[in-house]
């Protein structure tokens, strides 16, 4: 601190200070305490705000617990909440995508960091960003046109003689995590690799001279050294996943509904702000868990995950 | 055995890329086709009648005039915060630094939805009503964090010596700051304006909930795709698919050409050194 002041003097320094002081109080912390407030709040009238009324209770977090339904998956029925199913199933189906943006990146990352040449690593990024570039929404809408039934895939599939019939793609949560998978793919191939990049490639001469076939190589050699890289690819896709409103809206159903068009339906649909809090409350401590998850098993630190 | 690994290596990246391309491609094809719907199949022949539509389309026009405004308006806010941020961070040590590099690299990881609807929460109790502005400081609020990594990760490099002389042969502290701190973090500051840029134009979550009743194009795209959906969104798509193809060929070109200058620099100053130790 008193370095900071002996370099750019009290004025320059106080501007620093002021300008973090209005991000992280101002943009961050103080807001994200307003949610937390409001969350125990009722939804009451304009007028009975602040009157006897308006006392602090947990009433807008059990409200997840409404509308049971049969919940019937995996050969399992019980009743459960609407929303509680929602709920669960975004982050089941979240970290389900997650996991295969790891399966598809992986052979990716691989071949840009240790196989192709390095000369051609800037284009193939470049190729690589132009569709990371192109807004969520507008590839999420690609993929609406690709899987309507009567749209290109089906067409495809039926010359190619696969199906006899058009699938109905857009059904329940498939069509979401065909889409997401797409969206955030590129979010699990950069981390990993920069990971994979600092791997001496000698490790992997060495292992190959001593005998070691090609998959204990991945396994033993280049997959430990890649955690930290999966941990923030990982964190990263999760919670985009988990978060995303656009992907589920456009190519969601009925059948297939996130937690996000939950919030949605509460805060601009029935203008209920107070418990629509509660829920996004909700949504953060999940995605808090999910990072501090990733932070345990993977063993790494904040700053590795944010790169 | 080596070779063919390779070429598996070169298949898959040309099959992912195609994966990455295709959906594009279709999207940008329905532009084309003389279809009420917007898809490719069946072609009914080629029309520009999209284009038309959209150039005639006012709405798509004043979303986009919304769209670059907050952009600027982010990249205005987001770049001196995150700055100072990084300064800052990067002047303290221990466990300070760890905590306040943690509160400035948390607000990537917060959902956008919560940050939308924090944000509206907060400023609606200073009765604050929604719209554009308040679209703007939630964006700034985790916006601000890529700008912070991006020169904290600049800083790393610079020698602070430099500051001291300066200091010791009596310059200001604002000579010190204009004169060889900033010039040194003119990449990371542009880098971060661009970023900052995009990551605004591409924002979605925080200006739903902030926006009141005004439109960006992200939105406007949204509405009209679960509204009734018309092949002119697909002709703006394209459009939009164009303009990034160019920029990322200009930047793409600029590394080029940076790279060359950088490494005729390098042997530049191999070749003195060389001459100075002979």
């Amino acid at each position: 601190m008193e370095d900071l002041l002996r370099r750019y003097g009290m004025g320059l320094s106080l501007t620093f200070v002021g300008l973090t002081a209005f991000w992280l109080l101002v943009l961050v912390i103080l807001p994200d305490f307003k949610l937390l407030e409001s969350s125990f709040r009722p939804y009451l009238p304009v007028l009975e705000v602040g009157g006897p009324k308006d006392v602090y209770s947990l009433n807008n977090y059990r409200q997840i617990f409404g509308n049971t339904v049969d919940f019937g998956n995996f050969g399992l029925h019980f009743m459960i909440g609407a929303r509680v199913k929602v709920f669960v199933l975004t982050i089941v189906y979240s970290a389900f995508v997650a996991f295969v943006t790891f399966v598809l990146a992986y052979p990716l990352a691989y071949y840009l960091a240790k196989v192709v040449s390095p000369r051609s690593v800037p284009t193939l990024f470049l190729l690589l960003f132009v569709p990371l570039w192109v807004s969520e929404v507008l590839r999420s809408f690609a993929w609406y046109i690709i899987l309507t039934l009567k749209g290109p895939l089906n067409m495809l599939l039926m010359s190619l003689g696969v199906i006899s019939k058009e699938i109905r793609w857009i059904e329940g949560y498939s069509p979401v995590v065909i889409t997401l998978v797409y969206t955030y793919v590129l979010f699990m191939v950069f981390p990993l690799y920069n990971a994979m990049q600092s791997l001496d490639s000698n490790q992997i001469e060495a292992a190959e001279d001593l005998g070691a076939p090609w998959w204990r190589i991945h396994w033993r050699v280049i997959l430990p050294h890649a955690k930290p890289g999966i941990a923030s690819g990982a964190v990263m896709v999760f919670m985009l996943s988990a978060g995303s409103l656009l992907v589920p809206a456009i190519l969601g159903s009925t059948t297939g509904n996130w937690f996000t068009q939950t919030i949605q339906g509460i805060m601009l649909e029935g203008q209920d702000w107070n418990t629509g809090a509660a829920f996004a409350f909700m949504l953060l401590i999940v995605c808090t868990l999910a990072v501090s998850v990733a932070m345990w098993i993977f063993r790494v630190k904040l700053s590795d995950i944010a790169k | 055995m080596q070779n063919n690994r390779k070429l598996l290596g070169h298949i898959y990246m040309t099959v992912f890329l195609l994966y990455l391309l295709i959906p594009l491609l279709v999207m940008s094809g329905a532009a084309f086709n003389n279809s009420k719907l917007p898809t490719v199949i069946p072609w009914k022949g080629f029309t520009d009648q999209w284009f038309i539509a959209m150039w005639n389309d006012t709405r798509i026009w004043s979303a986009l005039r919304n769209t670059v405004l907050v952009a600027i308006a982010v990249v205005v806010i987001a770049v001196p915060v995150g700055t100072a941020g990084a300064i800052l961070v990067n002047s303290v040590g221990g466990r300070i630094r760890g905590v306040l590099y943690g509160m400035m690299v948390a607000p990537i990881l917060i959902p956008g939805v919560v940050i939308g609807i924090s944000t509206l929460l907060f400023w609606n109790q200073f009765s604050v009503s929604s719209g554009l502005h308040l679209s703007v400081l939630g964006q700034v609020s985790y916006i601000a964090s890529f700008v912070m990594l991006l020169v904290l990760a600049r800083l790393q490099s610079f020698d602070q010596g430099l500051e001291e002389a300066a200091l010791d042969l009596g310059a200001s502290h604002a000579q010190v700051m204009r004169r060889i701190l900033l010039p040194h973090l003119y990449p990371a500051l542009g880098a971060g304006a661009a970023i900052a840029f995009f990551q605004s134009i591409e924002n979605f979550n925080v200006t739903l909930f902030t926006r009141g009743n005004a439109d960006t194009l992200t939105v406007y795209v949204f509405s009209k795709v679960r509204s009734g959906i018309t092949p002119t969104i697909n002709a703006l798509a394209l459009l939009l698919i164009l303009f990034t193809l160019g920029f990322a060929i200009w930047f793409e070109l600029n590394r080029r050409r940076r790279a060359r200058v950088e490494s005729a620099r390098e042997a530049e100053g191999r070749r003195a050194a060389d001459a100075e130790l002979a």
